[in-house]
Formats: structure tokens, sequence, C-alpha cells
């Protein structure tokens, strides 16, 4: 009985220290963005890594979400009469949330995860061990460029991803289906405000930062074995989803 | 033990240390790795760390380079006690130590070049030119010039291994660090690798401080010799005077590490 507290005492202490070691690790890293040495050739190279090269995946990811809520959009509002609203429906929907979660859903699977995999395979090889001893800051190398790179980013592409679903919306909702073309871009200046660009525009802030912050701790902190790279990239990649979808909830419900 | 010694650690004349490790204690879990040890370290030459598997080396040689803290203890590198270093006097002192990790920790996306010049773009000020010419004096050292442009992935490992000495070597460290340097390696490249390690010990006049399992290859290149066993200096002297030592612990892993056996003298004592 003794034994199983003991054992149970020393999961919640080394809970608390994972969890305290895993803030810190945030605070560090975007604190490191602001001190020198300033590398902004390693901040535009993340910046290529996580933002240009993820562009085409976000078109192609946005077109299709668009087009299946113009599609769907549409069927549902022309029984009520409301084709007229689908260009509203679908610019929110897009705006408020599909854009932000989608976008970093995909940037989480495809740049995170490589991410994770770099860095756990550099810890694993003592790369970082080796930039540690030549004096130099391995997070503030390796970290704090992918951070900043991402709080760039994310907002940059959620923006392309709201702007081709809009695009996809109309191509499938006016052009295909038939919905009244007039309506389609007013309703959407009309019906839509500055509060819910800011809803998208904070939501893929958070998103970047919880990323990046997430695929970066995991990599960084492998395991020096075998199954450490894919057992780190695996976890990057599920618990950032997880923790987009929660604050989507929690960003929601306080700028609702 | 043999005459001429105070708990297996042989006098080192008046050769002044580069190192001086006091009392050293580190603990991971309920394992204590490291036991009240000492060791010195004499500056110009090299001094080869051996012993059974478990018995603390890979560790020690972390805390001499500042990657782990002990958990009690000094390590007094140049006069400087690094223990009682924050981050910045750490980096200080670390500008004058240069390290060979087991896997080379070559950086995989660059090439040999932008490797060996890292520490130098990084950590300096120097113009191109002089980064240029000084990495090429460094490869030139390590025999390989021309590879200049060749990824790791594209060397073999002795290359490799070359490749991340000259990164090591770039900056004229005082104190070079090798961790097991021929790991992995046939015997002839071991025994090449030992000789350049020799040869470049010589023409850049260092303090070496290798681990090592190639026991006794090794110490033909070797100028002093510190046996650990149990998280202790089990045997500290010239390879002569070790080698010469009436230690039955120490015979015990000589003739394990003969018959192939990795744990050599099974960490009895």
């Amino acid at each position: 009985m003794v034994g199983l507290i003991e054992r149970l005492g020393a999961l919640i202490i080394d809970g608390i220290l994972d969890l305290g070691y895993f803030v810190l690790f945030l605070v560090y890293s975007l604190l490191n963005i602001f001190l020198p040495p300033y590398k902004p050739r390693l901040w535009i190279r993340q910046i290529r890594i996580i933002g240009a090269d993820s562009t085409m995946l976000i078109v192609l990811i946005g077109t299709f979400t668009g087009m299946v809520l113009g599609l769907q959009g549409y069927n549902t509002l022309n029984r009520f009469g409301a084709a007229g609203a689908l260009g509203t429906l679908v610019a929110l929907a897009l705006v408020r949330e599909l854009g932000p979660v989608l976008a970093a859903l995909m940037i989480a699977a495809r740049s995170g995860s490589a991410m994770a995999a770099e860095l756990g395979s550099m810890q694993v090889t003592e790369q970082v061990d080796a930039l540690t001893v030549m004096a130099i800051n391995p997070v503030q190398y390796l970290v704090s460029p992918r951070m900043l790179a991402g709080l760039i980013s994310f907002p940059l592409l959620t923006t392309i991803f709201d702007v081709v679903g809009i695009y996809g919306g109309y191509l499938v909702g006016v052009k295909l289906m038939g919905a009244p073309r007039g309506p389609y871009f007013s309703g959407i200046s009309s019906n839509m405000d500055l509060h819910d660009i800011a809803t998208g525009f904070w939501k893929s802030v958070v998103f970047g930062v919880i990323v990046m912050w997430v695929c970066c701790y995991k990599g960084y902190n492998a395991e020096r074995m075998a199954t450490g790279v894919s057992r780190a990239t695996t976890e990057a990649v599920v618990l950032s989803s997880v923790l987009i979808l929660a604050f989507d909830y929690v960003i929601g419900a306080i700028l609702i | 033990m043999s005459g001429g010694t105070t708990n297996g650690t042989f006098q080192n004349g008046a050769v002044s240390n580069a190192i001086e490790v006091r009392e050293l204690c580190r603990h991971f879990g309920r394992q204590q790795v490291l036991d009240h040890l000492s060791l010195d370290i004499p500056e110009g030459q090299i001094t080869t760390i051996v012993g059974p598997s478990g018995c603390g080396k890979t560790v020690l040689l972390k805390h001499l380079n500042m990657l782990l803290v002990p958990d009690s203890g000094t390590i007094t590198i140049y006069g400087t006690d690094v223990t009682r270093l924050g981050n910045r006097g750490r980096d200080a002192v670390r500008e004058n130590l240069g390290m060979l990790f087991q896997a080379g920790a070559l950086f995989d996306s660059m090439t040999v070049y932008d490797n060996v010049s890292f520490p130098l773009v990084e950590k300096t000020r120097l113009p191109e030119n002089e980064i240029r010419s000084r990495v090429g004096e460094t490869l030139a050292a390590v025999g390989l010039e021309g590879m200049e442009n060749k990824f790791p992935s594209e060397m073999s490992g002795g290359m490799q291994k070359r490749a991340a000495l000259a990164r090591a070597l770039v900056r004229r460290p005082k104190i070079l660090m090798l961790d097991e340097p021929t790991t992995g390696l046939d015997p002839t490249r071991t025994g090449a690798i030992h000789e350049l390690i020799r040869e470049t010990q010589k023409k850049f006049n260092l303090t070496a401080v290798m681990v090592s399992h190639d026991v006794p290859a090794v110490f033909q290149v070797s100028d002093r010799v510190a046996f650990l066993n149990h998280g202790k200096t089990h045997l500290n002297g010239t390879v002569e005077e070790v080698m010469a030592a009436d230690d039955a612990v120490f015979k015990r892993f000589l003739a394990g590490r003969a018959a192939g056996d990795d744990d050599g003298a099974s960490l009895g004592g």
C-alpha cells in the first residue's frame, strides 16, 4: 500500500515537473527570439520551410473545404429559400472556425511532424550537444527561429486558406449549383465584421504557437533510443492536434 | 597496488594540470554513476580514460565539457571551477574546448565545409577569406583536402570522424575531448584515427582527454591512462606505470577486453 502511494506520488511530482519544464521551454524559446545574436538568415529559412513550402497544400485543402461548404451549404439553405446567404455562411464558417483549425492541423501534420523528427534526430545523434559544446545556445539556434516562423506563417497561411475557400464555395455554390451570384460577395461584406476576422486571426496566432511549441518540445526532448524519434513525432502531431481543437473551443468561447 | 602510488594515482611530476576533478559525485535515479571521483588531466598530454561498461567514462566526459552538472564535487579547468559557473561562464570556458562525439555529430544537412566552418561563422567575426583559409588548413591536417562539398552521408565512417575532428580543432582549442573516437571503425581505420589524434595533438600542442574501448591498442597513442571502476578512479598514471601496476582488477579488465568481453572486469573489484 505504501509502495502504491509512493509510486502515485512520484507520478504526480514527475507530471508537475514535466509540465513546468514544458511551460519554461515555451517562455525560454519565445524570450530568445528577442535576445542577440539575431539570425535573420535562420528566421527566413524557417519561414520558407514552415510557411512558403506549405502554401500549395493550404491552397489545395482550402479550395476543397470551400467547395464542400458551397455544396452542402447550398443544399441546406436552398430548402429554406435562403440560397442568397451562401456567401455569408461559407465565409463565416471559414474565417471564424474552419480556416484557422484546418490550416493549423495541416501545418502540424506537414511541418510540425518534420520539425519534431528533425530535432529528435539531432538530439539522438548528439548534434544538439555539439551545439552546446560549441557555446551556441541550442534553443536560440534551433527552436526560437521556428517559433517566430510559426507566429508569422500561421496567420498568413490561414488568410490564404480563407480566401481560396471562399472562392471554392463560390465555384461550386454559384457556378455549379446556381446560387445567386450577387448576394454571394455582397453578403460577405455586409455580414462579416472586424470581430469575425479578429477571432480567426487570434486563433491562427495561438495555433501557431501551440504547433511550434509542442513539436519543438517533443523533438528537442526525444529519448535517445531507436524509437525516440518516431515516438516524439507521433506525440507531437497528436498532442498539437488535440490542443488545437481544445483551444479552438476556449478562444471561441472567449471571443464569441 | 604497486609502489609509488597514492590510492592508485601515480604522481605526474612537474607537469601542470589542465583539468582537476575532485570528489565528483553524480547519480541517475538510484544508481551512483560517479562516486567521489578525483582525477588530474596534465597539460599537453593525451590522457585516455578506460574502464568496464557502465563505470562512468562517458558521464565523466559529459561533466568535463559541462553537458552535465554534478551532484557534488568540483571540476577545475585552467584554474576555473566550472561547476559554479552560469551559462555565460560555461560558454567562455567552452571557447577553449573542442569535442569529438562518438558518432561525429556532424550536422547532416550541411556540407563538410559548412560543418567545419560553423564554429568560426557562429562564434567569431573572422572575415570570409580567413575562415576559408583556416578551414582548408584544418581539413588538410586531418587528410580531407578536396572533400569540402561532400555531405556527411556521402562519406565513410572514418572520413566522418576526420571531418568531426576538423570541426573540433578549427577554433584551435586548448583541450580536445574525444568520446570513443574509433567506435564502429574497422581495425585499419581505428589505427589511422589513433595516429591522426596523436599527430594533431602534437601539431596543435593540445591537452587531449579520450574515452576509449580500444584497449590495449589505444595505449600506443596515449601518454597517460585513467582506469575507472565503480565510478571511481581506480588507477591513474603513465601508460608504463599503469601497465606495470600489480592490480588484479585492471588485469581482469585487460584480460576481459582481450577476450572480447564488453564488461571487461565485469565490474568486479
